[in-house]
């Protein structure tokens, strides 16, 4: 089982987006998928017209009174099941720190799922927390998505250096441009140059595209909905990056 | 895992009373809308078992699908549990090891074992997928409309089969689902699962076949019927594996056939005396033709079965250099396979096994004569002094001939104790059989061994003259022949010892039990 986890601490960058349109991806490639959404404002379960909620809040799932299977929701689509958000996940750092060894949390509580599922995608909120330190200790690899600015970058190399001062399990980094705007002359010179110069930054782009925003009135991945479109593409030549890189 | 609620419907009615689909989902609005989950499809399904239900036994159900896609082969457990694999272009019927490599294939290899999977039913299924969706347009359930027409063994139709299946955390609405449908008239709970419902329109049942002796008689049966039971039970059996062994579907089959005939013979031997005379004269010549007819072929069967495991305890020899042999002994199975396929198709014995069963089913009953339970006490007591006092004269110095003769014995007393089981106590029985067997097992491998060495000589003769033989591969069987003296030796070496355990007085005491003492 490999656990990826769409991460970053700005919001608004195409985290769910991309864990939505990846996971789809990847059931459709015959991989059993689960995708927790961890963001209580919900975007991922509302895409897949599941209700965010989940019996007994997030604290049963933590403190483990609730077993994750239970919780879990099917999908309209094969092979992709769902873990919901719930409102309040807004205390999961909480709910963790009343735990034993908080950050080692999330990866014991996903280890059981091993048998049932290929892959578990995590969409995480945008914050720098105890539940991102738990996401991070989870994680066998990180998907950074970053809006092409010179900050961005800064923030990527922030992220990089925190994960190598861990002890043991590191997630492996990719990061890859999001929400880029051909219209932006700096956006494109910094989609352009960075791939060549740092291998955890992916080649493919995803675009700043209608498409995508779309995905929330229709409510299914842009890959279900217009699977021949640029949109699909992009996120299609993603995750065949993704893929034969870390699986 | 998850398993996945589930509910069956049929649409109940003959043709013109059979609801139209589109009347029965009417029952779900408003609550649930529902709208197609895929174009409608045809498949062929095919479901497997082994001839003598060993899947169905192991609480294993075995379906292969095919549509317009890749053949898919699926197999559930009996906790729900369900394997699929692509069997490619796979014709049935086929041993489990002939499919491809996989969960399914090391799952069914050790519960069918020798046995081929052989379709019990086949048939073409209309489906047509349904999304049961919510107040948010999300699927909560799968409805799925099944009409299957059998084609094989019979030809027949079913009644639309409707399936609720819940997705995954929406069982509460899945169930509501199923109350609404419930309600609604012509739409009826079917609660057998759709290969029970297609045997049902076949006459069959699962597990309507088993190599297992099974005769139910009280004591108080007069002894003719009870004897007569038992040969026509033996005769259903023969009857059962005639068209398999012919087809050659696996030796299995031709087992079956002889233990039947074996059984035949015996019954006649020991218990005919309570059938008229001439009943017993005129059959019993002609059921060792049809046991000598089957012998050639199951010999080189159980060579051909063994061979692997005799191949690979070679220590001289390779198994490459033992491939002549293999190449000999298929030859000359299929030589008399061919005789025995003849042998079968003969007037010879349609008329012995036609005249047979007329004879036994027109046996006037009469209540005179002993009852089976006394027949069965005065028999075995009789059978089963007759075992110690044979194997009590053999010594280290007997010849081989008296180990054989006592071999029979054991046979006969085996046939008797089990065509008779249903009159003992369960538990006395069992253990007296479970002596007994580890009695036939020494000897069955002393006979077999010295067979088998006979035969290895005789086909290296064969092998000489009928073409060019590699000298290796004649030093290699010449090694398999040592191997197997070896093999009679110790056989030979834990007589003593098992004949030991089957005498003692604790079994003696179980057969006194069993020979005085048939349960009412």
């Amino acid at each position: 089982m490999k656990i990826f986890a769409t991460y970053n601490i700005k919001g608004g960058v195409g985290k769910t987006s991309t864990a939505v349109s990846l996971s789809h991806l990847a059931a459709c490639d015959g991989l059993r998928v689960l995708l927790w959404d961890l963001d209580p404002q919900g975007a991922a379960s509302f895409v897949f017209r599941i209700r965010p909620r989940v019996k007994g809040g997030g604290k049963a799932l933590i403190k483990g009174s609730r077993e994750m299977e239970e919780a879990i929701k099917g999908t309209d689509f094969e092979n992709l099941d769902l873990l919901p958000a719930d409102f309040t996940y807004r205390n999961l750092d909480l709910m963790l720190d009343a735990t034993k060894k908080p950050t080692r949390r999330l990866a014991q509580l996903l280890g059981p799922l091993a048998a049932e599922y290929d892959v578990i995608f995590l969409d995480c909120p945008p914050s720098i927390s105890l539940l991102s330190e738990s996401v991070l200790h989870a994680a066998d690899t990180l998907l950074v998505p970053l809006i092409p600015t010179t900050l961005s970058v800064r923030t990527l190399d922030q992220l990089t250096e925190f994960i190598a001062g861990f002890d043991g399990h590191r997630p492996d980094v990719l990061a890859f441009f999001s929400m880029i705007d051909r219209r932006k002359r700096l956006h494109m010179e910094i989609a352009e140059r960075l791939p060549k110069e740092r291998a955890d930054v992916a080649s493919t782009v995803i675009p700043a595209l209608s498409l995508i925003e779309r995905m929330a009135v229709e409510r299914a991945p842009v890959t279900v909905f217009a699977p021949r479109s640029r949109a699909a593409q992009c996120y299609a030549a993603l995750w065949a990056e993704v893929r034969a890189r870390f699986l | 895992m998850v398993q996945a609620y589930s509910c069956e419907f049929v649409l109940a009615g003959h043709d013109d009373d059979q609801p139209a689909d589109e009347d029965v989902l009417k029952a779900l609005a408003p609550r649930f809308s529902w709208m197609p989950g895929g174009r409608p499809g045809t498949v062929r399904r095919a479901w497997l078992d082994t001839f003598d239900w060993r899947l169905h036994a192991a609480g294993l159900t075995l379906e292969h699908i095919t549509g317009a896609g890749p053949g898919e082969l699926a197999l559930t457990g009996p906790d729900g549990e369900r394997l699929v694999a692509r069997p490619g272009r796979v014709t049935w019927p086929a041993l489990a090891g002939a499919l491809p490599d996989g969960l399914v294939r090391a799952r069914l290899r050790p519960v069918t074992g020798v046995r081929a999977l052989l379709p019990v039913i086949r048939g073409v299924s209309a489906v047509r997928n349904l999304r049961v969706l919510n107040a948010d347009d999300k699927t909560v359930a799968w409805v799925t409309l099944d009409v299957l027409s059998v084609s094989y063994p019979v030809t027949a139709d079913l009644p639309t089969r409707l399936r609720v299946t819940a997705v995954r955390g929406y069982q509460a609405q899945a169930e509501r689902v199923v109350q609404l449908l419930a309600g609604t008239p012509g739409v009826t709970p079917e609660p057998l699962p759709l290969l029970d419902a297609a045997l049902a329109a076949a006459g069959r049942r699962r597990g309507d076949y088993t190599g297992r002796f099974d005769v139910r008689l009280t004591a108080a049966t007069p002894a003719r019927a009870a004897v007569t039971a038992i040969l026509l039970h033996a005769l259903g059996t023969l009857e059962a594996n005639v068209a398999g062994t012919i087809r050659g579907v696996d030796t299995e089959f031709l087992h079956d056939l002889r233990v039947a005939v074996r059984r035949t013979r015996s019954v006649l031997k020991l218990v005919g005396g309570v059938l008229p005379a001439e009943l017993a004269q005129k059959f019993r010549p002609e059921f060792k033709w049809l046991g000598d007819l089957t012998t050639p072929t199951r010999d080189l069967d159980v060579y051909l079965l063994k061979y692997a495991d005799m191949a690979a305890a070679l220590v001289a020899a390779t198994p490459e250099e033992l491939r002549p042999f293999h190449a000999h002994l298929t030859r000359s199975r299929a030589a008399e396979r061919r005789r025995l396929v003849r042998g079968l198709r003969s007037q010879r014995f349609s008329r012995l096994i036609g005249e047979w069963r007329a004879a036994l089913e027109g046996l006037a009953a009469t209540a005179q004569g002993p009852s089976a339970a006394e027949l069965a006490a005065e028999r075995i007591r009789r059978t089963h002094r007759r075992v110690l006092r044979q194997g009590r004269a053999i010594t280290t110095s007997s010849p081989p001939e008296s180990l054989h003769d006592l071999r029979k014995r054991c046979k006969e007393l085996r046939y008797l104790l089990e065509s008779f089981a249903s009159l003992h106590d369960p538990a006395t029985h069992r253990r007296a059989v479970k002596e007994l067997k580890g009695l036939q097992d020494c000897l069955g491998e002393f006979q077999d061994c010295q067979v088998q060495q006979h035969e290895i000589r005789m086909f290296a003769a064969q092998m000489m003259s009928d073409r060019d033989v590699p000298a290796t591969a004649l030093l290699a069987m010449g090694e398999l022949a040592a191997q197997v003296g070896l093999r009679e030796l110790q056989a030979r070496s834990q007589f003593a010892g098992r004949f030991e355990d089957f005498a003692s007085a604790q079994n003696e005491q179980r057969f006194r039990t069993l020979a005085t003492g048939a349960t009412p």
